[in-house]
């Protein structure tokens, strides 16, 4: 029952690593425009690509 | 005079040398489109951003501070193919994105901590029947208090929130027992886990918490989405203004940044923007937006004009009043005030649904405490009882139940043209069983139409079209549409008020007033057949033809007031037109009941006497005169092209040409309220089930886990029915 002691901190160290990346992706700005975020995943992007990295713009006002 | 547009007022200052600007773009449909939008806008110099939102059907720009004209961007797209303008984020909008995304988070936090007290309860629940040693017991119920306190803390502040206003307010809404049982749920379970007993409660509270915020933020979703749409569609409508600058410098500005005592230009063909008096210039205008009246009103110098008027014939110069007490837009307005203080007693059902619920659980939990002392047994088992029962029944699938409906139903009504613009409105449509129209512009067409198309030989008719496209004038404007004509003639001039005319092979031609192309004596053979039309005439030589111009009815109308009679709703046309249009009207849709030349305040009148009746009704309708009137119905829907005021006051809009979104919204509207009551029982029944089992101690967290999971997950299935409706309501497309 010793393998608790690690076992138990790193599955909620996982948990929390879980979280803490969905508030950032959520403060980026990800969850803005699912739709289109659905789309720009499969989109032909050979001709200069559009900006790839989501910007928080519209909250920056 | 060369006219500049003036869009500063939209544009955003980030600092760094760099601006930014929103607009909103029609037509953007597909992941095609985005990239177009975004490949061709980027190409411009200077930008550093160009972002299409695809949800809310917006592009983001930004740009390097310098000689870049945001008007560039609207040329732009428009040579890309799509109309776009700049728009203004409505306070509203803004705080509903703000408290969406707080949701979201207090969502997420909720979820991780649900998903790791499970984690922890499980081991804990199998241990129990098995060979778990009581410190291993105590180790995991106190983990999972470290790890629910703070995060119930945090995710139930919408909920406390709440909660605390409905009480200082001295009210009770379901938040409340919400936070009773969370809250009495977390300190019996840190009490029992300081008495090292079997069974701890942290992973029933967090998970109440986690599928409420579920509920909540599909609700908040729904409305900010379509909240969004209706800010596009405004902006889209380009409320500007031709501002004089100079004495002879004009530019376009928006109409927010227009004053009064503003000297603006009306050309003919453009829709005043704002109140006024004319100062200069002679015209007809065309009020029907405002009074519904299908007839022009001549314009003169002293004719005061207001927002939403259409400009006929002539160049006219308006000085802007002050929206002061008397114009026609501040009676409206106080009209449409009363209306909505009157309408704001409506209950929702949810809300309904929660005054009988929270009596009723407190009732059960206390006499189940007091059942079980009474019985001998000690306060302490009676109380972890009571809470057993708070929690059992949890109105997570109250909470559900009606939000996730009205999503899926929204998200139905939008695909068949339909927006929402108010978060009960589905609840109201469904229960209207009287429909009153406006004629003008909601069921006729707000274009004008050719109607005598087929008396004109199709040479002419295409000749006539060429040469219309010279001309501003609405009516010239419907024989260009009718002839899908593509190329104006050269050489056309326009004599302002008369008519446009063109030499064609050495023949002149006209097209305008009957006394301009001489054709008067063919409108005296001819009469006037049909009262409402406009006639334009056409002179080719000494051959002459007469266009008869009118509104159309919508394509579908009489097959939708067909439909919405079969499914026993009244209908009624209200119009404040002249009584041969509208029994015109009403005889081609057969609709008996129907009455003319009506004011606002008439309108108002008949709403109230049939509320008196008990009668649930719904106005469709488009213009200024019908917005008190939208406000005061029980229900209300405007089509895109209605007056800005109506728009905003209805509870529905709708899209596109046909009348169908109407039937189609009421369809699923109905289907809808029956999912929300269906789910209701659906609950009732879930607590009759759970809450003797409850009551009678037997319920361990595992059972209440599980009954809670899947009642919620019941709900939402369920909910999922409403994107389908029976039979003819088609989408508009």
């Amino acid at each position: 029952m010793e393998v608790m002691i690690i076992l138990v901190p790193l599955a909620l160290a996982l948990g929390l690593a879980g979280l803490v990346g969905f508030l950032w992706s959520l403060k980026s700005g990800q969850y803005e425009d699912l739709e289109g975020a659905a789309w720009r995943a499969i989109a032909d992007d050979d001709e200069q690509a559009p900006p790839a990295q989501p910007e928080a713009a519209p909250s920056r006002s | 005079m060369h006219v500049t547009r003036d869009f500063s007022h939209y544009v955003k200052d980030l600092g760094a040398g760099l601006k930014h600007i929103d607009l909103a773009v029609e037509g953007v449909s597909c992941a095609g489109c985005m990239a177009k939008i975004e490949r061709g806008l980027s190409a411009l110099p200077d930008v550093t951003l160009a972002r299409v939102n695809l949800t809310d059907r917006r592009v983001a720009l930004e740009w390097k501070q310098g000689t870049l004209d945001p008007a560039k961007f609207i040329d732009r797209l428009a040579e890309l193919g799509y109309k776009a303008y700049p728009f203004e984020k409505a306070s509203a909008e803004a705080t509903e994105a703000e408290e969406s995304r707080f949701l979201l988070r207090c969502l997420g936090v909720a979820a991780f901590a649900t998903m790791n007290v499970m984690m922890l309860s499980i081991p804990v629940w199998s241990g129990n029947v098995s060979d778990m040693l009581p410190e291993q017991r105590d180790f995991f119920h106190w983990l999972s208090a470290v790890i629910a306190l703070p995060a119930a803390a945090y995710a139930g502040q919408p909920f406390f929130r709440s909660a605390w206003r409905a009480l200082k307010s001295g009210n009770v809404n379901m938040d409340v027992p919400i936070c009773i049982g969370v809250i009495l749920a977390l300190g019996m379970s840190v009490v029992e886990t300081f008495h090292h007993a079997e069974h701890a409660y942290f992973d029933a509270a967090i998970m109440l918490l986690t599928f409420l915020l579920v509920g909540r933020y599909l609700d908040q979703n729904m409305r900010r989405r379509t909240r969004a749409v209706a800010g596009n569609l405004a902006a889209l409508k380009a409320e500007t203004a031709t501002k004089f600058i100079g004495p002879d410098e004009i530019s376009e500005v928006p109409v927010a940044a227009v004053r009064a005592g503003d000297l603006v230009l009306l050309r003919p063909g453009e829709r005043c923007a704002v109140d006024g008096v004319v100062v200069e210039g002679r015209s007809e205008i065309d009020q029907s937006l405002i009074t519904g009246e299908t007839l022009y009103v001549p314009a003169e110098q002293g004719t005061a004009v207001y927002a939403g008027s259409l400009n006929i014939s002539g160049t006219l110069r308006v000085r802007v009043s002050a929206a002061a007490e008397g114009t026609l837009l501040a009676e409206i307005t106080r009209l449409l005030d009363n209306a909505l203080q009157a309408r704001s007693r409506y209950m929702r059902l949810a809300d309904r649904a929660s005054r009988l619920y929270a009596p009723v659980v407190h009732a059960t939990a206390a006499l189940t405490v007091l059942g079980w002392v009474l019985m001998g047994a000690s306060w302490h088992d009676a109380i972890v009882t009571g809470i057993a029962v708070l929690i059992i029944t949890c109105p997570c699938a109250l909470g559900l139940a009606i939000p996730t409906v009205q999503t899926v139903a929204s998200g139905a009504m939008f695909k068949s043209g339909v927006l929402l613009n108010a978060g009960d409105a589905i609840e109201r449509l469904a229960e209207a069983d009287h429909v009153i129209f406006d004629k003008t512009g909601t069921l006729t067409l707000p274009e004008l139409e050719v109607v005598n198309a087929a008396d004109i030989p199709a040479d002419v008719f295409a000749l006539a079209g060429q040469l219309a496209l010279s001309s501003h004038h609405p009516v010239a404007a419907a024989v260009a549409q009718a002839a899908n004509a593509r190329s104006p003639l050269m050489g056309a001039v326009e004599e302002p008020g008369q008519g446009v005319r063109a030499v064609v092979d050495g023949v002149e031609i006209r097209l305008g007033r009957p006394t301009f192309c001489g054709a008067e004596a063919l409108v005296a053979q001819t009469g006037s057949v049909d009262p409402e039309a406009s006639v334009v005439a056409f002179s080719r030589g000494d051959s002459k033809y007469l266009f008869s111009v009118r509104q159309g009815l919508r394509p579908d109308a009489a097959k939708i007031v067909a439909g919405l009679q079969r499914r026993g709703i009244k209908v009624e046309i209200l119009s404040g037109d002249r009584e041969a249009a509208v029994a015109a009207a009403a005889k081609a849709l057969g609709i008996g009941e129907w009455r003319a030349g009506v004011t606002p305040a008439d309108k108002i009148a008949r709403i109230e006497e049939l509320k008196r009746a008990g009668v649930k009704v719904m106005m469709v309708g488009d213009g200024m005169n019908d917005a008190p009137s939208l406000a005061a119905a029980h229900v209300s829907m405007s089509p895109i092209s209605a007056a800005h005021l109506s728009q905003a006051t209805a509870d529905l809009v709708f899209l596109g040409r046909p009348l169908a979104p109407v039937l189609a919204a009421i369809d699923y509207a109905r289907k809808a309220l029956h999912l929300m009551r269906q789910n209701l029982w659906l609950a009732v029944g879930y607590n009759a089930l759970a809450v003797p089992l409850a009551i009678s101690g037997v319920v361990t967290p595992l059972i209440a886990a599980a009954a809670m999971s899947g009642s919620s997950i019941i709900v939402m299935l369920n909910a999922l029915r409403a994107r389908k409706v029976a039979g003819e309501a088609a989408s508009w497309k």
